[in-house]
């Protein structure tokens, strides 16, 4: 099938209107080195449509104070709705309860709060803690300073050449002193989508716990904590059409509850005396100090954004999209996609031969086209593939064909340059 | 606005694919690793300083084409040069393509102009200037240097997800 048939046929199984969508994010209209902006750095950061913006504009202009606080107007609708905005990310990924989800700057701020807040008090010497090559360094080294902390060991599951993870070899690593597992739902550097629900039937039954780095995973796919059944999932906010400087954990409330706290502060005690302190309860135990309102509300307007598309039909948009770039890219002789898992989110990371990253990066930015180069943050998934670094197109659901078009040309136009 | 044709100008693709000087010399008299651990690009740059002048200079590496044509343009430049010379256009050469001066007032520089581009582009400035701090750390008896070191002009962390 060639290039066009397979257009023709991905434009009509789309389920979007894509031009429609576009027209929500004022940053897609702008030009960059003369050309229209096409922004491929998803898995970084997502953009933000006007809804989102507007949100925090209102917020901002008429519900400010701080929350949990006064009794004046302001405090009581800021405290609001910011506790609006916690049901809604509860209703996003089918959380049990709104406690179970607890505010974070981001997900690495989750990941270090389970760390703390779990790690330290439950893992011990000599105890090990399973993690995979796909991890983002941001679910490897929280969990290497509590091993070298507490004297356990990192257990690693490997992947295959696609970009799998082996799935026999993590039931292999299993043993009596198996206390964790750290596994990302999506590979920030490959797209590879882990088969975390099995991994985690499979932990659980040995009586181990789980946390899920969601990061990549909540902005492509509905997430369902409940049918998963982990016990801690991570994401960012900034990844999902919100603000920086805010994310979620969602934590199962019975570990939640046993768990210590991770940061000391106001609005995480219920008193303090200089004799005791006496915490919260959760989620506020774990939200010490003012948290970012704004970002909270803001994400919150922003899930109400992706719910209205429809996670599934996000889903099914950047399927086509990656799908449509893969069937390009592959046929590019000297370019090579580095992560061909058969279930992938829509990242496309590749290497052209003769020419490093850097210069890719460089040249599409003069095209006005926005990649990620380096190594993601997954340094042990570029050493896996024997590569320093790679170029990586992560799609969204308001990115188009005509945009993965214009990716190839540009490609195409680096070999150029360099043969 | 960077011009970026001019940076990735024939003088400089040319470099990067015939790169001149390239290789390891048997016994230099300095001699220093350098390290971009943004991007892990590395390369080597041996020297050898005879009666006060560089009588020959190669590098070896990993690296960007924007690196390895600057390290390539670098053992050019200063090959037959006093170390002095070549210290002051280790400094002319930083200054300029962090911007701090114009290459119309760096009277040594002379084609190494065509890197001045890079001063627009603040993530690609170590690639350019890796190895000048590299040469600099052989002449200064430092067996390893990286651009991320305190001397570093530009700390520009290039980031991550």
């Amino acid at each position: 099938m060639n290039a066009i048939q397979t257009a023709l046929e991905t434009r009509s199984s789309s389920l979007l209107d894509v031009e429609k969508i576009r027209a929500d994010f004022p940053i897609l209209g702008i030009t960059v080195n003369d050309k229209p902006l096409v922004y491929l750095d998803n898995a970084a950061s997502s953009q933000m449509p006007r809804q989102v913006i507007d949100r925090l504009v209102h917020y901002q202009t008429k519900q400010h104070a701080n929350i949990h606080r006064g009794v004046h107007y302001l405090s009581e609708v800021a405290t609001s709705e910011f506790e609006v905005a916690r049901r809604k990310l509860q209703h996003f990924i089918n959380a049990r309860e709104e406690r179970e989800v607890i505010f974070t700057s981001g997900t690495t701020e989750a990941i270090n709060l389970v760390m703390h807040g779990y790690g330290r008090k439950y893992i011990c010497a000599g105890d090990e803690i399973i993690l995979t090559t796909l991890e983002h360094h941001a679910n490897i080294v929280p969990w290497q300073m509590l091993a070298e902390e507490k004297g356990a060991r990192i257990r690693v599951v490997p992947v295959n050449d696609a970009g799998e993870l082996l799935v026999d070899e993590y039931e292999k690593l299993f043993n009596e002193r198996t206390k964790f597992v750290g596994v990302t739902h999506v590979s920030n550097a490959l797209g590879s989508i882990n088969p975390v629900k099995e991994m985690i039937a499979f932990a659980h039954a040995r009586g181990v716990p789980v946390l899920v780095d969601g990061a990549q995973a909540a902005p492509h796919t509905a997430v369902d904590v409940q049918d998963l059944d982990c016990d801690f999932y991570a994401f960012s906010g900034h990844k999902l059409c919100g603000p920086t400087g805010i994310g979620i954990l969602y934590g199962r409330a019975s570990i939640l509850e046993d768990m210590q706290p991770f940061k000391g502060g106001g609005d995480m005690i219920l008193s303090v005396t200089f004799e005791k302190t006496t915490y919260n309860t959760i989620p506020h135990k774990f939200e010490a100090g003012t948290p970012p309102i704004a970002a909270a509300i803001g994400l919150g307007a922003a899930v109400d954004y992706l719910s209205g598309i429809g996670m599934d039909a996000i889903a099914a948009h950047e399927h086509a999209l990656l799908k449509y770039a893969t069937d390009q890219v592959q046929s590019m002789p000297g370019v090579r996609i580095i992560g061909t898992a058969g279930q992938k989110a829509a990242v496309l990371s590749f290497a052209v031969n003769g020419v490093h990253p850097h210069d890719i990066g460089t040249l599409l930015n003069q095209e006005g086209i926005a990649v990620r180069t380096g190594h993601h943050c997954a340094q042990p998934v570029m050493q896996r593939f024997k590569v320093p670094a790679t170029s990586r197109a992560s799609f969204a659901f308001y990115n188009t064909l005509d945009e993965v078009d214009a990716l190839v040309a540009g490609i195409r136009n680096v070999q150029k340059i360099f043969t | 606005m960077a011009d970026y044709k001019s940076l990735y100008q024939e003088v400089i693709l040319d470099h990067n694919k015939k790169p001149r000087n390239y290789g390891t010399i048997e016994c230099p008299s300095h001699h220093a690793v350098g390290h971009n651990p943004l991007c892990g690009d590395h390369i080597t740059v041996d020297v050898v300083v005879d009666e006060g002048r560089i009588s020959n200079i190669a590098f070896q590496g990993e690296s960007c084409a924007i690196c390895k044509a600057s390290a390539s343009m670098m053992t050019t430049s200063v090959k037959g040069k006093t170390r002095e010379e070549a210290e002051t256009l280790i400094q002319e050469f930083l200054a300029m393509t962090t911007g701090r001066v114009p290459h119309e007032a760096c009277p040594h520089i002379g084609r190494l102009a065509v890197f001045s581009g890079v001063k627009d582009l603040p993530t690609r400035v170590k690639c350019a200037i890796l190895p000048w701090h590299t040469l600099n750390g052989a002449f200064n008896a430092v067996g390893t240097t990286s651009t991320e070191a305190d001397a570093d002009p530009m700390q520009t962390p290039i980031g991550d997800a």
